[in-house]
């Protein structure tokens, strides 16, 4: 048996060693990757940076933590620009167990903009957290008319009549756009009724398995951006100038698709030499 | 020369200048930069929907564009009487000609707009000089409707569908001969439970991450009451660890009545089924826990299955076991089909129940499915050979509304 | 009249959300929101006897010291443990402990399940794309260009690849998940005419 067959007929426990050293290397080596921005995601920049300091956008963070390592660089480096930007968050976590999450990373961006920034965040002022209710499609729906009539009050309790930046801010009418993050088909909630009856402007992330049944979406002028994954959220962290848990995490994915690669091919040979003996024979 | 008179006179002159200029300017500001009123306003109920609201349409006012007396927005007024007291409902930017102003109906929600109760509307054109408004419009009222006629090809749809069901089950029940095509994830159901028995092995059967509300979870409970029945028959035994706590308490019934109808109903264990977790990969990391403990001898993967079909799949696969699966779930076939060894696609999953079966009415069903296909394909290739002649009204025929 | 009254409660209830549908009146609407209500309520009952199963199995097996008993000592003192630190009196959902559980063991703990999902796609990739049949090899061959198209080493050839992979995205691969959705939502359509007609009765328990 050759070095061929050998490899065809490799135990899987080899194959996750060899992939997990794969990891652990290109973790620890420090280079970046050529990364090719896309127009949908480059879409989505433009759109945050073409807006007013004072503007409203609306952040809608429905992923759960095991969609974390994909969404959150999406949602860290989206909401770090339009904070520093100066821009207003509206933001909502429809996942059930998305708040808590949500919550740590709103604290977590709100730390970092003053770090790189130099800009006090202030919650209450420049960004609102409303937090969850089940039903997505009816807590969607309802928003659209005003935010009030699904959240009272924020995530913290405190009525959004007394929060200041909530003041005569009533439903989508009065945010510029919608960012939508997500892991779950409560995208078609966002896309039917948000966009679809209320003509809120409406980019998706999603995660790469979803994202290209949605570009039917892009093209019919629904959504005007869409981020796939770790490589949309990689390109984000890109055009923000940001290098972040995307883009080395995309150092990792280049290197683990070329061993598995290698690993096919290899795999073939063994197999067509294999099959060629058994003929011979 | 006393000059006082003189400084006194001009400066009584210079203060009376000013005054005159201000006064000019208020005199310009009042009367130069009101806007035309909007025209032709018209409000109507919104169609097709539960009420509750009324689309405003309007003309723009000449002023809105133009520069002159420029247009700012327009402001959208209601009241229950022509005279009002008019309440404001929205403003609207420049260049707008109409909005919908529609409220919730709840009753006691400060948001709500009643139906069947008449209002009156006007709009007004403003800018920063003040506002113009338009001719009253009314009585309007909101009304609910009873049928949404933007749904006509679903009804029809589902209409003739059923027709073709009852149909071909009417022709089964007289006896005819329906032919369908074997299976092979299902005909290897009963090969993988005498695979189990000859292995002493327990069979494992996931019932998937849907709820009882979910059409793939009613096909494997029909599936799971066969598997039962069998097992039960041959004695092997049965693990279904469920994620849905109505899920469970009706995989427990299916099981105990499969059971009963193999006629052992003293040899059904009710910690066979169980609840585990309503969380997606916990519930998986105590399947998993389960298949490298247990080792079944079979697993059965059949519903509404989501990211983690292949940890599954695989994990099963590192345990030896023969796997069938069938999920409804179309970016989770593909795993499916890459690491178990017979899977049912999509709708073959929902065919099972027939198959197992071989009961007339229910291969009547399937016959009618077939046919509805044929009428799909029949309909797309109209509808390209339509696109291409640019006959949008047949495209149009198949439009469904909000 | 134990199987027809389930039967009957199901048929119109069916009958009722098909024809809701298509009524937008918000007398419909309302019936409808009750319904959707009460499933919520029933399903938090449903809750409690799925708590009281894993309770009574994991028990059972403590007390009968069946094999890898200690696993459901680690399942009763993780559920018991969460329901004690989140309890409204010693701080809620926001108490230091059940955020610390919910932050470094449960978050962690779902992140790494979802990650496994990379090895077993390498795994599985390395079992099934073997070149068997011509179906096979347009399968292995489909799959190395969709793999690449997120290499940025490739250079000129990679705006090719990645024109190939949108290619074979949106025509193949689209107009063959659009049939499997066709057939499946047409099974959907029957399945769910078998149950309101009380032909399936799988979900009675029984046939």
């Amino acid at each position: 048996m050759n070095i061929f067959e050998r490899i065809s007929r490799l135990d899987r426990r080899w194959i996750y060693l060899i992939l997990a050293a794969v990891v652990v290397i290109t973790v620890m080596l420090k280079y970046e990757t050529p990364i090719r921005i896309s127009p949908e995601v480059r879409s989505v920049y433009d759109f945050v940076e073409a807006q007013p300091p004072g503007s409203y956008i609306h952040m809608a963070i429905d992923y759960d933590p095991g969609s974390l390592a994909e969404m959150h660089p999406m949602t860290y480096a989206i909401m770090e620009q339009a904070l520093c930007r100066k821009l207003k968050i509206i933001m909502t976590a429809l996942s059930p167990n998305g708040p808590g999450m949500a919550e740590q990373a709103m604290l977590d961006i709100m730390d970092s903009v003053k770090m790189h920034c130099g800009r006090e965040v202030v919650y209450g002022k420049d960004i609102v957290f409303l937090g969850y209710k089940p039903y997505p499609g009816i807590v969607i729906l309802s928003m659209g008319q005003n935010y009030r009539l699904s959240f009272p009050s924020d995530y913290y309790n405190t009525p959004l009549d007394s929060i200041d930046m909530m003041k005569g801010i009533a439903n989508y009418g009065d945010v510029n756009g919608i960012i939508l993050i997500t892991g779950t088909s409560g995208v078609d909630y966002w896309i039917s009724y948000a966009n679809g009856r209320y003509n809120a402007p409406l980019a998706v992330g999603l995660t790469g398995v979803m994202a290209a049944d949605y570009y039917p979406y892009l093209r019919s002028g629904q959504i005007f951006g869409l981020m796939g994954g770790m490589l949309g959220a990689a390109e984000y962290e890109k055009l923000v100038k940001r290098p972040g848990r995307a883009m080395e995490a995309m150092r990792v994915q280049v290197w683990t698709h070329i061993v598995i690669i290698l690993f096919i091919i290899i795999g073939n040979i063994g197999y067509l030499i294999s099959r060629r003996k058994g003929e011979v024979k | 020369m006393n000059m006082k008179p003189i400084v006194w006179v001009v400066a009584m002159l210079l203060l009376a200048a000013g005054a005159w200029a201000q006064e000019e300017a208020v005199t310009d500001t009042t009367t130069m930069t009101l806007p035309a009123p909007p025209t032709n306003l018209r409000v109507f109920d919104i169609p097709h929907d539960h009420g509750h609201g009324v689309i405003v349409e309007w003309t723009l006012s000449p002023d809105d564009g133009t520069g002159k007396n420029d247009v700012v927005g327009y402001r959208v007024y209601r009241a229950d009487s022509p005279g009002g007291p008019f309440e404001l409902r929205q403003t609207i930017p420049m260049g707008v000609d109409s909005t919908s102003d529609w409220g919730v109906k709840e009753s006691d929600s400060p948001d709500y707009y009643p139906n069947n109760k008449d209002f009156y509307y006007k709009v007004a054109a403003y800018n920063d000089g003040g506002e113009t408004d338009s001719d009253v419009f009314g009585p309007v009222q909101a009304k609910g409707q009873l049928f949404n006629p933007g749904k006509w090809p679903v009804l029809v749809a589902v209409v003739l569908f059923t027709i073709f069901m009852l149909y071909f089950i009417f022709r089964a029940k007289r006896g005819a001969e329906l032919y369908i095509r074997p299976l092979a994830g299902i005909e290897a159901v009963d090969e993988a439970i005498g695979r189990a028995t000859e292995m002493g092995k327990p069979i494992l059967y996931i019932l998937g991450l849907g709820t009882a509300a979910d059409i793939a979870t009613i096909a494997s409970f029909t599936i799971l009451g066969r598997v039962a029945k069998k097992v039960a028959e041959y004695q092997t035994s049965l693990i279904v660890p469920c994620y849905d706590p109505i899920v469970m308490t009706i995989a427990q019934e299916t099981v105990k009545t499969g059971y009963y109808n193999a006629g052992r109903p003293d040899a059904y264990n009710e910690d066979s089924v169980y609840f585990l977790t309503n969380q997606q990969f916990a519930y998986v990391g105590g399947v998993n826990g389960i298949m490298l403990r247990e080792h079944p001898a079979t697993n059965l993967y059949l519903g509404k299955f989501y990211a983690e079909s292949l940890i599954l799949a695989e994990t099963g696969a590192v345990a030896g076991s023969i796997q069938i699966s069938g999920t409804d779930e179309v970016t989770q076939i593909p795993f499916f089909v890459v690491a178990c060894d017979y899977t049912l696609i999509g709708e073959e999953l929902y065919a099972a129940s027939a198959y197992l079966g071989r009961e007339p009415v229910l291969l009547g069903t399937l016959k009618a499915q077939d046919y509805g296909k044929a009428i799909v394909i029949l309909c797309i290739i109209l509808g390209t050979v339509a696109a291409i002649l640019n006959w949008s009204w047949f495209v149009d025929l198949f439009h469904v509304g909000q | 009249m134990k199987k027809e009254i389930p039967l009957l409660i199901v048929f119109v209830s069916g009958l009722f959300m098909a024809v809701q549908f298509f009524v937008p009146h918000s007398t419909s609407e309302k019936i409808y929101e009750f319904v959707m209500e009460w499933t919520i309520i029933i399903g938090i009952f449903a809750l409690a006897l799925g708590i009281w199963s894993l309770i009574r199995v994991s028990v059972n097996r403590i007390r009968r010291r069946t094999p890898n008993w200690q696993y459901s000592i680690v399942i009763l003192a993780g559920m018991f443990g969460m329901v004690i630190f989140g309890l409204s009196f010693l701080g809620g959902v926001r108490s230091y402990m059940f955020r610390h559980f919910f932050d470094y063991v449960m978050i962690p703990l779902h992140a790494t399940m979802f990650s496994l999902l990379a090895f077993f796609i390498a795994s599985a990739a390395f079992r099934a794309f073997r070149a068997r049949t011509a179906l096979a090899t347009v399968l292995l061959l489909s799959a190395l260009i969709l793999m690449l198209r997120f290499n940025p080493y490739l250079g000129p050839l990679g705006d090719q690849d990645a024109a190939l992979a949108a290619w074979i995205l949106n025509v193949p691969n689209l107009a063959a998940k659009r049939a499997i959705i066709i057939g499946i939502g047409l099974g959907i359509v029957a399945t769910a005419l078998k149950v309101i007609l009380g032909i399936e009765r799988g979900y009675m328990g029984s046939d």
